[in-house]
This record gives structure tokens, sequence and C-alpha cells, in this order.
């Protein structure tokens, strides 16, 4: 079923920033090419993807509980959170522009913190499960994380726009922090984490065989 | 500086970053990809033709990027009177609410990072068209590639479109030019951004070499 030849079996590591090829025994030299570290995997991988997973999940009921933006107009002010921004803008009757920001503030970082704690804890275990999966539901958290930030710019642009003092002005609140921190911090695991992990067991198991 | 050419680094293999396979390169048609057969991972593509536009691209998005900061991005009116925001006007006003690691993260995804990549990108293409090699390129392409995912213009460009909705339900806005400048680097963006900048060692090798890049044929 596994025909592919694997570095080790090649001998060979790649130099992650200048695609040099090298003999697996300089791994921990820098490469001769271009200067870069050279690892066979990314450093304190699982440990590292674990902290930034884990920070992420803490603050993110505080960044989906707490508001992040007061607007106040001549009519009285409004207090709103992620998912009531979300919500305002579905009964204002954008109902394009409230999908795409609920896939980008409330799906995406749901999915990212899902995905992250399942690729962590398989390959904690060792697992040698749907390996090819589990590496695409990677590649897809690595593509989708930056677009969480969407919210963020919103909250940046209204605040600075809707200054008209008395009659209507708009305050960015704490939640604001939390949220941006949330996208910074599984933006920091995703690239912490090392796919090549996934398929290591996977590896060891078939030279067993 | 020739010590990346002597001995010539050995690129004749292409290992999967994210399944550790090996392959043996083949030479690819322009605009041609290879994709690992374990994983499906993009492994890499044949980027000639883009390299050959890249350049044109950076200094054009650096002339756009200078629009995006230096007119209002809207205008907003209520009842006779009306404000605007530039990029900075953002950074600003977040920075005296108190939201100074917000303000931060706003300033570092929409300004900083993106100039730095096009500044670098032209440090780099410039001396590379004269056929010369810059100081300090493999750090430079190392910086260029850890700062690209904290780029996010196109992010910042979906935010300005979701602010003029909420906005449009309680004033008159009326979009300003940085509004389509964004729009124009966004686009302009997604060209420099589908070029590996690791890609670069292949052109400054063969200027090392003496011939121009796109003679260069793999064995």
């Amino acid at each position: 079923m596994n025909p592919v030849r694997t570095a080790e079996q090649a001998g060979v590591m790649e130099c992650p920033q200048c695609s040099a090829i090298h003999p697996r025994r300089r791994g921990g030299s820098a490469c001769d090419r271009c200067g870069a570290a050279l690892h066979l995997r990314k450093p304190d991988s699982l440990r590292r993807t674990w902290a930034f997973l884990l920070a992420a999940m803490a603050l993110y009921l505080p960044a989906n509980i707490l508001p992040i933006m007061t607007t106040g107009t001549l009519l009285g002010s409004q207090t709103n959170t992620i998912l009531s921004g979300v919500v305002y803008l579905w009964q204002d009757g954008s109902y394009f522009v409230a999908a795409v920001v609920f896939c980008a503030s409330i799906v995406i970082p749901i999915f990212k913190l899902a995905v992250l704690l399942m690729l962590v804890i398989t390959v904690q275990v060792r697992s040698i499960w749907r390996p090819v999966e589990r590496t695409r539901l990677y590649g897809m958290v690595e593509a989708v994380g930056r677009w969480s930030m969407v919210d963020v710019f919103v909250v940046a642009l209204l605040a600075s726009l809707v200054r008209l003092d008395a009659l209507a002005t708009v305050r960015p609140e704490p939640g604001a922090i939390a949220f941006g921190a949330v996208v910074v911090l599984t933006m920091l695991a995703s690239m912490s984490f090392d796919p090549r992990l996934i398929w290591d067991p996977l590896d060891a198991h078939d030279k067993q065989a | 500086m020739s010590n990346y050419s002597d001995p010539r680094a050995d690129t004749s293999l292409k290992l999967c970053e994210h399944c550790d396979a090996v392959f043996r390169r083949i030479r690819l048609d322009p605009g041609e990809r290879a994709y690992c057969p374990r994983c499906g991972t993009e492994l890499y593509r044949n980027n000639d033709r883009r390299y050959g536009a890249l350049l044109p691209v950076v200094l054009a998005s650096l002339i756009v990027f200078i629009c995006c900061n230096a007119f209002p991005i809207v205008t907003m009116e209520i009842q006779g009177v009306s404000t605007r925001t530039t990029v900075w006007g953002a950074v600003r006003v977040l920075a005296l609410e108190d939201m100074l690691s917000v303000s931060t993260l706003v300033f570092v995804t929409t300004m900083l990072m993106p100039l730095v990549e096009l500044g670098l990108l032209a440090y780099l293409l410039v001396p590379l068209w004269l056929g010369r090699i810059p100081a300090g390129f493999g750090p430079v392409v190392r910086l260029i590639r850890l700062g690209r995912p904290w780029g996010m213009i196109e992010v910042f460009m979906l935010g300005i479109v979701a602010s003029l909705v909420k906005l449009s339900a309680m004033a008159t806005v009326i979009p300003g030019v940085a509004l389509w400048a964004f729009g124009a680097l966004t686009v302009l963006l997604a060209v420099v951004v589908s070029f590996d900048p690791a890609d670069l060692w292949e052109h400054a090798e063969a200027i090392e070499a003496g011939y121009p890049p796109a003679a260069q044929e793999r064995p």
C-alpha cells in the first residue's frame, strides 16, 4: 500500500528554507546554502503546539462572551459580541456579509481549535488512523487561519470612522483583544505543528512489518 | 559570498514537507505543479513564468501600497457631518482607546508586514535582474518566508467590505481612493505570494554559474 520512500530510508533531509538536500546526520547544524537551522522535525513541535493551543482555548471563552464593540447613536447604545454582530448583520438583511463573517469569526476558530486538538492528541498517542485525511485537515487549518482576523479589522475601521461625537460613536471593547489573541495563538499553534509527526508512527509500523 | 554555490547545493530530490516522502525532481512545464502521491500536498511548481513578471508586480504593488495608505478608505456622512479614515487613522484610534495590543496587531498585519515583504522582495529582485546577488541573500529570503503569514491585506479588504455594509445602515458612505487601491493590491499580492521566495535560490545560482535562469535545465 505504501511504496513511497521516506527521507529516513533515503538518508536525506531537506533545508526547510531553501530546499537544499543534506545527509540526515547534518540535523542540528546550519544549511551551508542559506544558513537556516537544519532540523529533522520542527523543534519541540508537540510541546509548542500544546502550549499555543491551550492558551488559545483559554482565551476562546472571553473572546466570545466579552463585547467587542459598543455602538452609540442618538437612539441609544448597543454592545455587540462576535456572535451578536453577526446576528445584527443578518437581521439587517446583509445575508451574504453575515454569512462570510459568521464563517470567518465563528466557524473557522472552532474548526481550528478542534482540528489542532485532534491532531496533537492523535500524534501524542502515535495513532496510525487516516493519515491522509489528517494531513489534509492540517493543510486546511494552515490556509484558513488568517481569515478570522476580519472582525478585528471591522472593529478597528468602525472605531476610527464613527466618531461624530454627539451623533454616533463606536468604541472598541476588551473582547477584541481576546479575539485577536485567539487568532494569533491558533496561527502560532498551527505553525509550530509538524505534520510529518502524523506519518512517523506509520513509517515505523511499516519498518516492523 | 559563494558559500552556497561551491559545492552546488543538491536539489535533485524533493521531500514532501507534510509526510517526509522523497521524490526525484522532474522538470515541469511553466504553470505545472507536482503533488505528493502519498498525502496530496503540493511539492513544487514551475514558476519561471511568474518569476519574469515578479519584479514589475512587486514595484506596482509598492506604488499601490502607498496609495492605500495615503488616501482615505471611506468617507461617512450623517446629517451633514462627515468623517473619513485611513489605515493609520484606525491604528491611531485603537491606540488612543487603550487598545494598544489590537492597534499593534492591525499595524503589523496591514501595514508593516506587507511593506516588509514588498521591500525585501524588491531588494532581492532588482540586483538579480541586474545580474548580481545582493548581500544577505539567504537571511533575506528566510525573513520574507517568516513574515509572509502575517501580512493580511486580503483579509483587511474583507474587513473593509463588512464595515461598509454595517455603516450603510446608519449613514451615507462614500468610497475613497484607498478602497479601490486595496482592491488592486489584493490582486497584485495574490500574484506575489504565489511565488515561493525559496525559488529565488535557483535564479541566484544560475546567475553565479553565468547563465540566464530561463536557460537552466534540470537533469
